[in-house]
Parts: structure tokens; C-alpha cells; sequence
């Protein structure tokens, strides 16, 4: 088990703790706007508007808390984290597509079986086991190719077991990308924390992966505001009618642009240098769009009338992470490619 | 029927050993259906009910009883069947546990008849969940009524009949399936109705079957 030796320096560092208190405060500072906002009863101002900010604010209190919670919990009590909100996430995913009676065992398999045992694999990465010729066992090798190999090919064949055609295809498409966007990808998150970094130049970097995975939340966090706000002030082309009528590709861009700077800003939290960490924070504002576009396409293919009753109160931590599920797999391994050294 | 007292009593030596295990069943049983509970033109109340509600999956009544607020949970007693809950030791501890009133399904007896066992077991402090349907409906259509809850309403017009609709429980565990899988699931609770005076048995039947099927539309 690697639990003793965490990968780069400490687990918490001074620039780590100083993002926090950096993010705390913006939020405060925005949570008083806002009270002052709702007060005034400006005429100009749209108070559904300032509403829906309010609402908005809370739940990023909400996510804060639980982040910088389960980063102080160490490296276990984050895998864990994210392996609750994976399960969460999946769970509405299967809860609003419909599946058949012929699927109960396919859904047991990837829902109670292969998300939990993801995020085990996660949690054990590399360790002493001797397998071979003198080699190592690394969790890496089976973690990144057990949903997209094994558990995509096993669970078409589980269904056809059950022996309904009905709709076959599409059943069988809906329970492995649901797995693959909400335990797959979001799993690559977490993995982040056991990356051996260096910069560019070649130095090892003694900083902290804790407070690289919360960079790389905060960015795509981040661009998701940017993304609405841009195209709420200055979006005229949307991009999809059809799938979404607030994003725009003014919002798109500007928006992306707005986080490259921001990641830029706060490359001092990262192994990156300025221009790498704008670069990679743009790459994952595109994704998180990319993301947020997909799983629109989602609800509007299912029929919000249909299952929208299901989950009433509980719909949303899949709305929250869908940026996130699709830029976590493509962060690190950029991460991983470009800045990863054997140790 | 037993005096309030006796059946305080009761409740009371039940409370002891049983609090704990139902506390930890209600629990496991909002884990695993992931209910939301709304209640539409009804507030939870301690005065005795009838909560009736279509039947899709042996999970209902324990979820149902889980999801009701644990003061007016623990006077409430959902009526199951007693060859499923009554099958092994195991499932019997269960139903004890959640204070079930099971009813065999295939001895209905003429002079005991599973109405007058109700109306016997719940006194005047207990509520009861039923299934009017009788058994678990085959696909997501609800199956006809049995006469049961006219029966009730007509000995008992005191009492609140509540509809319930629960959705998605059969996909949690849906029949010929040992293992649920823990989706997310709904419950609303409407308005109650109670029986007209002079109300025929089938038309009451039919109102009693619309005021559930009516809650899956909100």
C-alpha cells in the first residue's frame, strides 16, 4: 500500500492551504453581494436572477465544504469521497434512463460490484506485491482499462444472458456510458492525488497532489461560471437549440479564455509553469463544456416529463459534476504524459 | 379488540428489542431505495390511518414504514404477506422487527377474515399500510383493487384512508429477483378520502384506485 509514502511532498502545503483560504473568501465576499443584492430591490436588477445566484452560492459552499472535508481526511477519505459521489451520480444516472426487468443484473453488476471495486483499485496503486518477473503490482495497469475493456464488454453480454431483446442496443449503451462518464471518469480525479510529479525542467516537484486535484476542481468549477456568464452577457450564437439554450459559443470561448487566465494566476499551486497551467486549465473548460453539453443531450433524449419526477430534491449532483466527469480521465493524463516521473 | 391499554403495552415490550433493529431496517431501506418523500395535500399526523398504495415490489411496505417520520412509524403497521415474510426465520425476525401484520394469502379463512385481523391488530392507537391490489402488479399498469379496503373503510369510517403512490420500487427489486439494486425511488402522499355514506362498493373501489393512479401525474 502506498498510504505512508504520498506521492510529491506533504499531503497539505502552505500554497495548498492558501488556495483554500483564497477560495473561502471569494465565496464569503460573493455571499455578502449577494445578501446586498437581495436587499436592495433594485428595479433594474432581475431578482429570479439573483435568486437563482443565491441558490447557486449555496451550493458551492456545499461542494467547497465537502472537498477541502474530505482532502483533510487524507489521501483514503478523498478516494472515498469521490467513490460516494460516482456511486450518487451513477445512480441518478440509471434512475432516469430507462432500463428493463432483463437489466437487474447487469445494473447489480456495475452499480453495487464494479463502482465500488474501481475506487478499492484506486486506493491501492502501487504497491510491494511481487507479480512476475520481479515486478510490482500497480493498481494502475488494471484501473485504467477495467470499465472500458472488461466491464464494457461483460455487461452487453450479461444483458443478452437475461435474454430480452427488446431495445438491446440502447439498454446496453446507457449502462456502460453511464459507467464510463460517472465511475470511469471521475475515478481518474482522485487518481491524481498518486502522481509522482515534475516540472518541465526536469526538477522533481515537492509540492502538494492535494492541492493539484483541488486546482483542477476549482478550474473546472470555475469555467462552468465563466461559460454562463459569458454567454448571459455577451452570447448571441447558441451553439444547439435542440440541447441547450444557454450555452453559446461566445460563452464557450470567452469563458475557456476567462479560466486559462485564472489557472494561470494560479499556477503556484501546481508543477506547471504559467503558460502550461492556462493551456491545461483551457483544456479542461473545453472539456467541461463538452461535458455539460453531452449530458444536456442526455436529459433532453430521455424527456425531462418522464423521469423528471423521479428524483425530485436529489436531481443535481449529476448537473454538478458533468464538467468535471469528462475533463478528470484527460487532466491527468496530460498530467500524467507530460509531467510524471518514475520513482 | 384489545383495551388501549393492552395494546400500549404492547407497544411498549416491542420498543425495547425491536426499536433498535427497526431503526437500523428503516435505515438500510432508505439507502437502498434512495426514496424523496412529498406529501401533496396531506400532512403527517399521529391519527389513525389507512395509508393504501399500489404494489410492485416486496420492498414497498418496508419502505413505505421507513419513510414515514419515526414517531408515526412506530404506530403503524404495514399488512404483508405471510408467504414471503413468513418463509424463513430470517425473514420473520425481519417482519417483527417492522412490526408487520402478515396475512396468509392462501388460508383466508370465512369467520377470521384478514379485514376483521386488521381492524382486530391495530386497536384504536395503531395505523395500517396496505396493498389493495393484493399482490404485485405485472407490468407498470396497477391491477384492480380487491374489495379488502371497502370492507375497512365500512367498519372502521373513523379512520383517514391515505393514498400513496410509489414509483421506480420495482425497478429496485423487481419480481423474481433475490438482490436489489439501489436506485433512486419516489413516494407521494395525497389527499385522503373516505367512504360516501351509501357509496357502492365498486365505485368507491374505482375512486380509491384514481386517487393513487392521479398521484403518479404530479
Amino acid at each position: 500500500m502506498t498510504d505512508g509514502s504520498v506521492a510529491g511532498g506533504s499531503w497539505l502545503n502552505y500554497p495548498t492551504l492558501l488556495l483554500f483560504a483564497t477560495v473561502v473568501i471569494v465565496l464569503a465576499i460573493a455571499t455578502l453581494i449577494a445578501r446586498y443584492l437581495s436587499r436592495q430591490r433594485n428595479p433594474s436588477m432581475n431578482p429570479a436572477l439573483i435568486e437563482r445566484f443565491v441558490l447557486r452560492l449555496r451550493v458551492w459552499w456545499l461542494m467547497c465544504a465537502i472537498l477541502i472535508f474530505g482532502l483533510l481526511l487524507h489521501r483514503t477519505g478523498t478516494i472515498v469521497l469521490f467513490g460516494l459521489i460516482s456511486f450518487w451520480a451513477y445512480r441518478e444516472f440509471i434512475t432516469m434512463t430507462p432500463t428493463r426487468r432483463g437489466d437487474h443484473r447487469a445494473l447489480f453488476w456495475s452499480l453495487v460490484v464494479l463502482t465500488p471495486l474501481q475506487y478499492v483499485l484506486i486506493g491501492i496503486g502501487k504497491t510491494n506485491w511481487k507479480i512476475g518477473y520481479g515486478e510490482t503490482f500497480d493498481s494502475y495497469n488494471l484501473y485504467s482499462i477495467m470499465i472500458p475493456v472488461y466491464a464494457t464488454l461483460f455487461i452487453p453480454a450479461l444483458i443478452a444472458v437475461a435474454g430480452d431483446s427488446k431495445k438491446f442496443l440502447e439498454r446496453s449503451a446507457q449502462i456502460t456510458l453511464g459507467l464510463l462518464i460517472c465511475v470511469y471518469s471521475l475515478s481518474h480525479a482522485p487518481a491524481i492525488l498518486d502522481l509522482n510529479l515534475a516540472s518541465s525542467d526536469g526538477h522533481k516537484w515537492s509540492g502538494s497532489n492535494a492541492g493539484l486535484l483541488f486546482f483542477f476542481v476549482l478550474i473546472s468549477q470555475l469555467s462552468d461560471v465563466f461559460q454562463w456568464s459569458w454567454s448571459r452577457i455577451g452570447g448571441k450564437h447558441i451553439v444547439a437549440p435542440e440541447i441547450s439554450s444557454t450555452r453559446t459559443w461566445e460563452g464557450c470561448i470567452a469563458g475557456s479564455l476567462s479560466a486559462g487566465v485564472c489557472g494561470g494566476l494560479l499556477y503556484w499551486v501546481t508543477p506547471f509553469a504559467i503558460w502550461e497551467a492556462a493551456m491545461l486549465s483551457i483544456i479542461v473548460a473545453v472539456l467541461g463544456f463538452m461535458g455539460g453539453m453531452t449530458m444536456s443531450a442526455i436529459k433532453r433524449n430521455r424527456g425531462v416529463q418522464d423521469y423528471g419526477t423521479l428524483v425530485i430534491g436529489h436531481a443535481g449532483v449529476l448537473d454538478r459534476i458533468d464538467s468535471l466527469c469528462f475533463a478528470a480521465p484527460i487532466f491527468y493524463h496530460l498530467t500524467r504524459f507530460f509531467f510524471a516521473i518514475e520513482v | 379488540m384489545p383495551s388501549v391499554s393492552a395494546a400500549r403495552e404492547q407497544t411498549l415490550a416491542r420498543s425495547t428489542a425491536c426499536r433498535i433493529t427497526g431503526r437500523t431496517i428503516a435505515l438500510v431501506a432508505r439507502l437502498v431505495s434512495g426514496y424523496s418523500v412529498r406529501w401533496i395535500d396531506c400532512q403527517p399526523e399521529m391519527s389513525q390511518r389507512i395509508y393504501f398504495a399500489n404494489h410492485s415490489s416486496h420492498l414497498d411496505a418496508v419502505v413505505l414504514w421507513s419513510a414515514l417520520p419515526t414517531k408515526i412509524r412506530a404506530l403503524t403497521r404495514p399488512v404483508a404477506a405471510a408467504d414471503y415474510w413468513g418463509a424463513s426465520r430470517w425473514k420473520r425476525f425481519l417482519a417483527e422487527s417492522f412490526n408487520a401484520l402478515l396475512i396468509d394469502r392462501q388460508k383466508i379463512k370465512v369467520h377470521h377474515s384478514p379485514v376483521e385481523m386488521m381492524i382486530e391488530s391495530i386497536g384504536d392507537i395503531y395505523s395500517l399500510i396496505v396493498f389493495p391490489e393484493g399482490g404485485r402488479s405485472v407490468d407498470d399498469e396497477m391491477g384492480e383493487f380487491k374489495s379488502g379496503l371497502y370492507y375497512l373503510a365500512k367498519k372502521r369510517p373513523d379512520l383517514e384512508l391515505v393514498p400513496v403512490y410509489m414509483d421506480n420500487l420495482s425497478r429496485i427489486l423487481p419480481r423474481g429477483e433475490v438482490i436489489p439494486v439501489p436506485l433512486l425511488s419516489s413516494i407521494t402522499i395525497g389527499h385522503p378520502i373516505f367512504l360516501e355514506s351509501g357509496e357502492p362498493k365498486a365505485d368507491f373501489l374505482r375512486r380509491a384506485r384514481q386517487a393513487v393512479r392521479q398521484l403518479k401525474e404530479l
